[in-house]
């Protein structure tokens, strides 16, 4: 008799917290529509580690987690399927779009410094500024290169607030512009892009922005390689496949394999909170670094530019784009940003790659 | 020199650098994709160029209006327009080439 219930009496009251957190990760996966892709195998992954007595399961997610996190290959891997995902077409078109991405990182940078009043330990602090990458393959394998002791609050914040991105970044637009600047029209002048520079262009990326940050090779270079699949014209199965089932195999995996770090020791700490309150500071200072941005060209430039473009800058693709032209359209249904603003939103997943190597080459050991 | 513990002014001039580290590096390649995209313009034009001298075209009949043409085609509340961008859609979705397909009318149907 006493078997029924002899785990049952091993349950303590964090073990409970944190079986609450996975069924939250799964409401908000499911019923808000939360990034449920990743949202809803950590939130289950999170549940199963937290059951006492687990060990027998823990085993083969620790291992997972080896294979594929500790050793940043699943992130990387990921980037394979978000590079073939993306249509670089409108940043060729108008290549001035990429400085928009760079301002955009300001936020992980600002956040370093935020960080390491609470974090003193820099490996942590820089961990932690990442998440202003708002890039979730990049905030993992920067964390877990950097061997940050927070990675699971990490991994959440960067994917809670990439979900989030609707509620955060208008109301940050809208105090930042007045409705005259948000009403700035940006005719789109459509330009076609030869095939040979949409191959050659994830070449010269790779090449390039390795030489100038060195620790960005992996990511960059998996990254363009998934968008020279799409772009060669001959890999139609293998681009499919790497949107499709190489990204959502590899999500599955990264995702339960990330909650093996959810467990209540390692999460239910203040230090948890502080992590999501600076994740948060990071969006938002990066949508504003961009919005500003923005205003200060316009200081100098005749073509006057919609400031909200650059709150796209942020990374989070495709999202941030669309929100932006949502914008727009909402204060003059005849002002279409959409191109302009993926073009921004595209740079911004070039810029926050190249600003995680900068953080390993800072920070790495 | 990498740091294990940092100051928050340590932290503020690393992301001091680092910031401007990221804009060099966009910027370099902006100039580049800008070079590069302008050096397959030029090409592309001398392509098109030289196709153009070596060709040269021969005497050719006006060719007949086809059918389907504009003259031919009555509109009904709609502008010419959304009608050519019609009969575009149904000649790819046909897979035939325009020109071989005939188009009476396009009538705006209301509810």
């Amino acid at each position: 008799m006493e078997i029924l219930y002899e785990n049952l009496l091993k349950f303590q009251w964090q073990d409970i917290v944190m079986i609450l957190l996975g069924c939250l990760l799964i409401f908000l996966a499911i019923k808000k529509e939360m990034e449920p892709s990743l949202l809803l195998p950590m939130g289950l992954g999170t549940i199963l580690v937290n059951i006492p007595g687990s060990t027998a399961l823990i085993g083969p997610i620790q291992e997972l987690y080896g294979a594929g996190i500790a050793n940043e290959l699943f992130p990387l891997l990921l980037f394979i399927g978000i590079g073939a995902m993306i249509d670089f077409g409108p940043l060729l078109t108008n290549p001035k779009l990429m400085l928009f991405g760079a301002a955009a990182q300001f936020g992980i940078f600002f956040t370093l410094s935020m960080a390491s009043v609470f974090f003193p330990e820099a490996k942590d602090a820089a961990s932690i500024a990442i998440i202003g990458a708002a890039d979730g393959p990049t905030s993992i394998a920067v964390a877990n290169t950097l061997g940050s002791n927070y990675v699971g609050a990490i991994t959440v914040a960067a994917y809670s607030y990439m979900a989030l991105v609707p509620v955060i970044q208008p109301p940050v637009i809208k105090a930042l512009t007045t409705r005259k600047e948000r009403m700035i029209r940006m005719p789109y002048e459509q330009k076609s892009v030869s095939k040979t520079t949409r191959i050659m262009f994830p070449i010269i990326i790779t090449i390039v922005a390795s030489a100038i940050v060195p620790d960005a090779t992996a990511l960059i270079g998996f990254l363009m390689f998934g968008n020279l699949i799409r772009e060669c014209g001959v890999l139609d199965s293998l681009s499919e496949t790497a949107q499709n089932v190489l990204a959502n195999l590899i999500t599955i995996f990264l995702g339960i394999s990330v909650a093996f770090n959810m467990v209540a020791d390692k999460f239910l700490r203040v230090d948890t909170l502080l992590i999501m309150g600076l994740g948060l500071i990071a969006f938002i200072v990066d949508t504003a670094g961009g919005v500003l941005f923005a205003k200060l060209i316009n200081v100098f430039s005749k073509k006057k530019i919609n400031p909200m473009i650059g709150a796209a800058g942020i990374s989070a693709f495709p999202m941030s784009g669309r929100i932006v032209h949502k914008m727009g359209l909402a204060e003059d249904p005849q002002n279409h940003l959409l191109m302009h603003s993926i073009g921004v939103n595209v740079s911004g997943q070039i810029a926050s790659v190249i600003a995680g190597g900068i953080i390993l080459s800072m920070f790495g050991g | 020199m990498f740091l294990t513990d940092i100051t928050t002014a340590q932290a503020g001039l690393y992301g001091l650098l680092g910031y401007s580290v990221v804009f060099f590096g966009l910027i370099l390649l902006m100039v580049v994709v800008m070079i590069i995209g302008k050096c397959f313009i030029a090409a592309d034009k001398k392509k098109k160029e030289k196709a153009e001298k070596t060709v040269i075209p021969a005497p050719v009949a006006e060719a007949p209006a086809a059918p389907g043409a504009a003259g031919d085609l009555k509109l009904h509340n709609v502008e010419p327009k959304i009608a050519a961008m019609l009969m575009a859609i149904v000649a790819d979705k046909l897979g035939k080439p325009l020109n071989e397909l005939r188009f009476l009318s396009i009538r705006e149907v209301e509810e």
